[in-house]
């Protein structure tokens, strides 16, 4: 598949002037296509007159960017102080072991992608997940066993 | 005034279900036909977790509905509006009150109370009046106020912010910038979060005046991408702002111009060192830079720069208005002002909590914390200054919040990181788990900070899993000090703060682990040995049905058994027991 080319020249000129334009640049194309796809780095090197290992410099420092599509729902387990204090660790290797993946990696059916983030900001609730855009507070493993068969049967 | 409903809908709020209680409200208004006697404000989170909370105004009485559900909406409208009264059932309790006592609201005075995507009500609480009063005086008066107001950056290194302002006000340059830092990057604080999302202007018109006062024409916002929400607000913010000549050229009619703008981050901890955050704006790899030469000389895209945290800023249109005088007769003798801190981990109340510098730590904790959120547990330790900071413990509670208190104990004030925690937390565990962060979140710039942490950590784990040797400790010291005194940037010079200071108030525990393989917490599974203890069980079966995997065996009036084959040590049992009677 190659990009819609048209659509990915719109966002290069959308921040060609802009100074530091190359991050805000790569978020747009991460939103676009959901990971920065090899040949949309091929395009802005050619267009910015940069080198390509100069973007992917920028790339593999930002721990936002993937290069991998992502799974259909993106899991965020919250790492941060107050849900490791409430267990955040054994959610997480929860949904590790059950869901037979690694963390930032994509389950076999395509349908999960756990990662790991720090503080959601509602430690109130901790331990907390967010999938895609939904947050789930006070997770125990039940409930995460809960909540994904949720999703499961949403797009099973 | 017409009389209000205040939904609490920042990032919190909304993820419990602000946004159909106001779609409920909304049709019940409509419904009862009372659209043109109330207000229906959409306002960022009071800093309390009560689900969604939702004030009443009528005729100047406040009442306070907590953990409002969509189905609560249609109770509180029929009794409260239309009968005029409160419905009772749903009305918060003693522990709201208990939470907002005590508490000296200052930056997050406007957050929960205002709608932050209209300007007008900014307005109407006294905003942009500090700037008006600003843009006639002369830089330099400005900046003297801030000065003497005692100010102190809050976004963790503490420095003044009247004398940063001076050091880049003095720089001759025809370009200069003002940044404001909201990479908010301790995992355990929010406020910077909570006030963008609840009361944004605050911040730009502290912004403004931090312009105006260094002599800068242009301005970023350096936000966290992780905060969508913030994100959308400042930018709703920034166009009102323009649209009533705030912002913009020749603002309020003076010759003062002013841009500004938001560069979202990437998902980096390092960017929100000041250096590294510069390098950022500019489109490169967040690196730190070695200072001098410090930004306010050679900044942003090599201009004289000033970088301040968003709650910083958040306090500037106040020292404007109410005179330095008032507010360094806020805090103690030392700290000025207010400072907010995020309250969570095994407390009662969890959430924002501003409190006047110098409270102890005691005083928050039992104050607006509650105490602890189990009568059973006791506490052990308070974290404060996330990956910078320490672990105190309880002999310390006196404490009071002020710079040169805390930096004594090994801690430091930090961003505001506050998290509380009890015998199930392992402090080795919790000083593996910083280092875990800082290792994964080094730049690999410089040796120390990448190989000596990485050293740490490995030295941790071993312990964690009961290969520890005595001679471990020594060498955990050793590194300690010379990361803390090699390392290029603040992250590595600070991130032996959690090991230091476990080491020095809980070495009994690091030691317990080397030389018993034991771990009180049961928190670091390798040293568990899933086992239940027949004599405390009294054999009611709850471990067995919280098993996801069916690995305990257990039938009425049987002790429960675990089968090791089966187990995937969840640890699910042991939260399940209510008589600690699995080890
Ligand atoms: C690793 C590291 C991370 C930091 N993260 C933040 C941050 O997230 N927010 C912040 O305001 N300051 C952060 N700082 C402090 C900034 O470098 C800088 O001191 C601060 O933004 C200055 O503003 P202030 O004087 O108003 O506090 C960090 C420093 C280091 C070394
Ligand atoms: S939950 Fe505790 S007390 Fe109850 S059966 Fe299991 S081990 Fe025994
Ligand atoms: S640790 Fe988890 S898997 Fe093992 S017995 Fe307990 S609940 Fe079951
Ligand atoms: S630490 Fe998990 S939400 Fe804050
Ligand atoms: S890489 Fe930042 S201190 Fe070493």
């Amino acid at each position: 598949m190659n990009i819609d080319i048209e659509k990915a020249e719109k966002i290069i000129k959308k921040h060609a002037a802009e100074k530091g334009a190359l991050i805000p640049l790569l978020q747009d194309m991460q939103t676009e296509y959901g990971y920065i796809r090899a040949d949309a780095v091929k395009l802005i090197a050619e267009k910015l007159d940069i080198p390509s290992v100069e973007i992917y410099e920028v790339i593999t420092f930002y721990a936002q960017f993937r290069t991998e599509p992502p799974g259909k729902h993106t899991i965020k387990v919250c790492q941060g102080t107050a849900c490791h204090v409430m267990g955040g660790k054994q959610i997480l290797n929860y949904i590790l072991t059950t869901l037979k993946v690694k963390e930032n990696g994509t389950t076999t059916d395509g349908l999960f992608s756990p990662e790991r983030v720090a503080c959601l900001g509602c430690c109130g609730m901790a331990p907390a997940i967010m999938i895609d855009n939904d947050f789930y507070g006070n997770c125990t493993i039940q409930k995460v066993d809960e909540i994904l068969d949720g999703y499961r049967k949403k797009t099973g | 005034m017409k009389n209000r409903i205040l939904v609490c809908a920042g990032t919190s709020g909304l993820s419990a279900g602000a946004g159909e209680v106001i779609e409920i409200f909304k049709s019940e208004l409509k419904r009862l036909n009372l659209r043109g006697k109330f207000n229906l404000v959409k306002t960022g989170d009071r800093g309390l977790f009560r689900d969604v909370l939702v004030d009443i105004i009528t005729d100047g009485k406040r009442v306070t509905y907590e953990h409002v559900k969509p189905a609560d909406v249609k109770k509180i409208t029929e009794s409260h509006l239309v009968k005029n009264t409160p419905a009772a059932a749903l009305t918060a309790g003693k522990s709201y009150e208990e939470f907002f006592a005590n508490q000296t609201r200052v930056v997050l005075k406007n957050c929960g109370e205002i709608d932050p995507e209209n300007i007008d009500e900014y307005i109407g609480t006294g905003g942009f009046e500090a700037l008006k009063k600003a843009i006639p005086l002369p830089p330099e008066k400005i900046i003297d106020e801030i000065k003497k107001s005692g100010l102190r950056g809050r976004g963790g290194a503490g420095f003044s912010t009247g004398l940063k302002w001076e050091f880049c006000h003095k720089e001759k340059s025809g370009v200069k910038y003002m940044v404001c830092n909201a990479d908010e990057g301790d995992p355990g604080a929010f406020m910077d979060r909570s006030i963008l999302e609840g009361d944004p202007q605050s911040v730009i018109e502290g912004m403004i005046i931090a312009g105006y006062a260094i002599g800068a024409n242009e301005g970023y916002i350096y936000c966290r991408a992780e905060y969508p929400l913030a994100i959308e607000r400042l930018n709703k913010a920034l166009k009102q702002a323009e649209e009533r000549g705030f912002l913009g050229n020749n603002i309020l009619k003076s010759d003062f111009s002013f841009k500004l703008s938001i560069k979202k981050g990437a998902g980096a901890f390092v960017c929100g060192e000041e250096t590294a955050l510069l390098a950022s704006i500019e489109g490169k790899r967040g690196t730190p830079k070695p200072r001098p030469p410090f930004p306010a000389q050679k900044g942003l895209w090599g201009k004289p720069t000033v970088i301040n945290n968003v709650e910083t800023l958040a306090n500037i249109p106040h020292i404007i208005n109410n005179g330095a005088d008032w507010f360094s007769a806020i805090g103690s003798a030392e700290s000025k002002g207010t400072k907010v801190f995020a309250l969570a981990g095994k407390v009662r109340n969890t959430g924002l909590v501003e409190i006047p510098m110098g409270t102890t730590i005691k005083n928050l904790i039992y104050g607006p914390g509650g105490g602890l959120k189990s009568k059973r547990s006791k506490l052990k330790a308070v974290q404060i200054g996330g990956p910078s900071g320490g672990c105190l413990p309880e002999t310390l509670l006196s404490t009071p919040i002020d710079y040169k208190a805390l930096a004594k104990t090994g801690a430091i004030m930090g961003s505001g990181g506050f998290i509380v925690m009890d015998e199930k937390t392992c402090m080795v565990d919790i000083a593996k788990f910083f280092l875990g962060f800082t290792v994964a979140e080094s730049c690999g710039k410089c040796v120390p900070c990448r190989i000596g942490l990485k050293r740490m950590y490995e030295v941790l784990d071993k312990i964690t899993k009961g290969r520890g040797e005595t001679r471990d400790l020594d060498f955990l010291k050793e590194m300690c000090e010379t990361i803390k005194s090699t390392a290029l940037c603040g992250l590595g010079n600070t991130a032996p703060n959690p090991v230091l200071t476990t080491l020095k108030y809980f070495r009994r525990e690091y030691e317990e682990h080397i030389n018993n393989r034991v771990c009180d917490a049961n928190t670091c599974v390798e040293l568990v040995k899933f086992e239940v203890i027949e004599e405390k069980c009294v054999k009611c079966g709850k471990c067995s049905t919280s098993c996801p995997v069916g690995a305990i065996e257990w039938e009425k009036g049987r002790t429960a058994e675990i089968n090791k084959e089966k187990c995937i040590k969840c640890m699910a049992c042991f939260a399940a027991c209510d008589f600690k009677a699995i080890k």
